[in-house]
């Protein structure tokens, strides 16, 4: 979709809501280098969210539809949770259908945009929760890999299941005390990392949101990754500070104290041979580009 | 996208993208003696379907493969083998939501196990065809025809259609997209036949011709938008309705509830107009009906030809869709008959449930004979259940102690 089509008729400017106009004058659809700098200097593409005050998932949330490379041609599709909250206020298309299918859902979908728009650039990016890609869709989560779907596959780590209020999940330390955990969980926080990697997955980080360059770095690769190459699954940590008992101040500390090279967050990344390629090829360009533009200003500047 | 503008175009198959009505009502048929696997894949040969999701489950695993053998032709645009029902349907979901003609097949336990994306598929507006070749749903384990799992596909918004023959089902998949597709309808349609009794024996089915194919799905006539970023991203929301527990919230949900099932009523004035009514009656001036749907029709027509030999004279109605229910086609239709006899291959007999719900003195309705688990239901059964109600002797059949 070029962004002409999002333009208001005249005639019906004014009467269109407010965040409208502010998404068609001032959004950064299109725009090449758009990125989490542009958060609060351009008409962002998540209104309001409805999480909770001091939410690291809300974090992540503008990082990441800052970051998107091409959001004029993304469709996400999400899950049931706490991101299902918030997605009826991102500008992009997203879908939510079920608990757990959305692998499913964005296999299917990626397929029929690539019948029916050959030779265009259409990305889908899953994001979900860890109950829905680790539990109730694990099955889902791999087959797409394993099918090598062309698409992102985004899971928001809480380590617990957050919107039904604290239980246990498969991504939840061992040990910890939750709901439907009565006496701690008694087995380890499920390796989906690894599991990615030998599922097939071209690209795969686990960190958390504390840094929005690098959360705006994961994002272009593996999108530009799942493009080209096939799967890419990105786990991104963003606590449930309700349910591990902190403030609203306190989210961007558990995450920095999370992601030390001792801790379960510590930063991990698996790249494919093919990927790697392909991130150079891409790394290269832009270095061109950049140069290019460097010795433009000079012979302007002369 | 004007899908006029394509028609009497040809596509890479070099087939000619026909206007619906002239390819199904007036071009020349061809009799062919196929099985009625082989008809689900003439019908979508010709149906110019975008994506088909394949799982295995008896029976319809082998008309799931011919449809990939129709993608390896270049028939069908995208095909894949998903790894259960419950993802095959959500991948069905994803492909229609993304604007493609959706098609996929299923039976039994199959369907129970997708069972939570098909009220999804409804709500979402979702216009895919499913095929379900009904067969028993376990347990103990049974592979057999039974027509349970239509029970719980009347309740999910879907259109939902039972074919009795391989003609029926070669005309409904073809017809069965233009009812679907409708703007004010937009549903998805499950038509059902008998598995093993449609899907594995071979019958004449008159077919369209080949180098014809119906015009393609167009998304932008849905009534809610087709998620492909290629129209505005308007927020559908201020407010995520699940969030609130407000008077707005639920009365937003209990309207768009009753859109769903008002929609299933708008399609029947099309149903109508493309296969022919909902029922199609025999003799309904006669004392006694037999009332059904599916292969029980077809046992219904031999009973009936059964009684003719002894003076016994019995009219039929042929009950073709369910969702949109035909109540008062049938209220019409049995308004005179003493006796409605209603023959079922399932143990809960939902389709007699419907009937007395439909009927005034619904003490007419006998609720039987009901076969299940994969019995036959040979004619002399309706016979005996038709003779119990009018009160005359017949010799006893096995097992039943009359």
């Amino acid at each position: 979709m070029s962004k002409e089509r999002i333009k208001i008729a005249p005639e019906f400017f004014e009467i269109m809501p407010p965040e409208y106009q502010d998404l068609v004058n001032r959004a950064t659809y299109g725009k090449e280098d758009r990125g989490w700098k542009d958060i609060g200097t351009a008409k962002e593409l998540i209104e309001e969210h409805s999480l909770c005050a001091g939410c690291p998932e809300s974090m992540a949330f503008r990082y990441i539809l800052a970051s998107l490379p091409n959001p004029e041609d993304t469709v996400m599709v999400g899950s049931t949770g706490c991101t299902s909250l918030v997605f009826p206020h991102v500008a992009v298309h997203n879908i939510h259908s079920l608990f757990g299918n959305q692998n499913a859902i964005a296999s299917g979908l990626k397929r029929a945009l690539t019948v029916r728009f050959p030779g265009r650039i259409k990305d889908v990016v899953v994001l979900a929760g860890d109950g829905a890609t680790v539990d109730i869709g694990l099955d889902m989560t791999l087959q797409a890999w394993f099918r090598q779907e062309k698409f992102t596959t985004i899971c928001f780590d809480n380590e617990l299941y957050a919107n039904t209020g604290g239980q246990e999940s498969g991504l939840m330390q061992k040990g910890f005390v939750a709901k439907m955990a009565p006496v701690g969980k008694t087995f380890d926080k499920v390796r989906l990392p690894e599991i990615a990697r030998e599922s097939g997955c071209h690209y795969v980080v686990q960190c958390t949101v504390s840094k929005p360059s690098l959360v705006e770095k994961v994002i272009r690769n593996a999108v530009h990754v799942a493009r080209e190459i096939g799967p890419t699954y990105l786990q991104l940590y963003t606590p449930c500070i309700l349910e591990i008992g902190k403030n609203s101040m306190e989210g961007l500390q558990e995450m920095r104290d999370s992601e030390k090279p001792t801790e379960r967050f510590a930063y991990k990344e698996f790249v494919s041979e093919p990927a790697k390629q392909l991130l150079a090829e891409i790394a290269a360009k832009e270095k061109e580009k950049k140069a290019a533009a460097k010795e433009q200003l000079a012979a302007q500047q002369a | 996208m004007d899908t006029n503008s394509v028609i009497g175009t040809t596509n890479k198959k070099g087939q000619v993208i026909t206007d619906a009505r002239r390819m199904m009502f007036e071009a020349p048929r061809t009799p062919s003696f196929y099985t009625g696997s082989e008809v689900i894949k003439e019908a979508i040969r010709r149906a110019n379907v975008d994506v088909m999701i394949a799982y295995p489950i008896t029976p319809q695993s082998e008309a799931a493969a011919l449809i990939g053998e129709l993608f390896a032709e270049g028939y069908v645009k995208e095909y894949f083998r998903g790894e259960s029902e419950f993802a095959v349907m959500s991948e069905c979901a994803g492909a229609a939501f993304g604007g493609a003609r959706v098609f996929t097949t299923t039976a039994g336990p199959g369907t129970m196990r997708a069972m939570e994306n098909f009220p999804m598929w409804s709500g979402a507006r979702l216009p895919i065809q499913m095929i379900v070749t009904c067969r028993g749903i376990n347990s103990p384990l049974s592979i057999q025809p039974d027509t349970l799992e239509i029970a719980y596909l009347l309740n999910t918004g879907m259109l939902v259609w039972h074919a009795e023959t391989a003609q029926d089902f070669y005309d409904w998949i073809l017809k069965g997209y233009i009812v679907s597709e409708e703007p004010d309808v937009h549903l998805p349609l499950a038509l059902c036949c008998d598995g093993f009794f449609v899907t594995h024996t071979k019958d004449m089915v008159n077919l369209t011709p080949v180098d014809m194919c119906l015009p393609p799905y167009d998304p932008y006539r849905s009534p809610v938008p087709c998620m492909d970023m290629e129209c505005p991203p308007v927020r559908m929301m201020r407010d995520p309705f699940v969030m609130k527990s407000n008077y707005i919230s639920y009365a937003t949900h209990a309207s768009w509830q009753q859109e769903v099932w008002a929609a299933v009523e708008r399609s029947r004035k099309h149903t109508i107009a493309w296969i022919d009514g909902l029922i199609e009656t025999e003799n309904v001036d006669a004392d006694i009906l037999i009332v059904s749907s599916g292969t029980a029709v077809s046992q219904g027509r031999e009973a009936i030809r059964l009684l003719a030999d002894e003076g016994i004279r019995v009219g039929l109605v042929k009950v073709k869709s369910l969702r949109p229910w035909p109540g008062q086609e049938i209220r019409e239709a049995t308004k005179n008959a003493k006796h409605i006899i209603v023959p079922e291959f399932n143990v809960v007999g939902w389709m007699a449930r419907e009937i007395k719900a439909s009927v005034p003195n619904s003490d007419r309705v006998v609720c039987g004979p009901r076969v299940g688990g994969g019995m036959t239901m040979p004619p002399e059964v309706i016979v005996s259940e038709i003779k119990n109600a009018l009160g005359i002797r017949s010799a006893a059949m096995a097992g039943r102690g009359s």
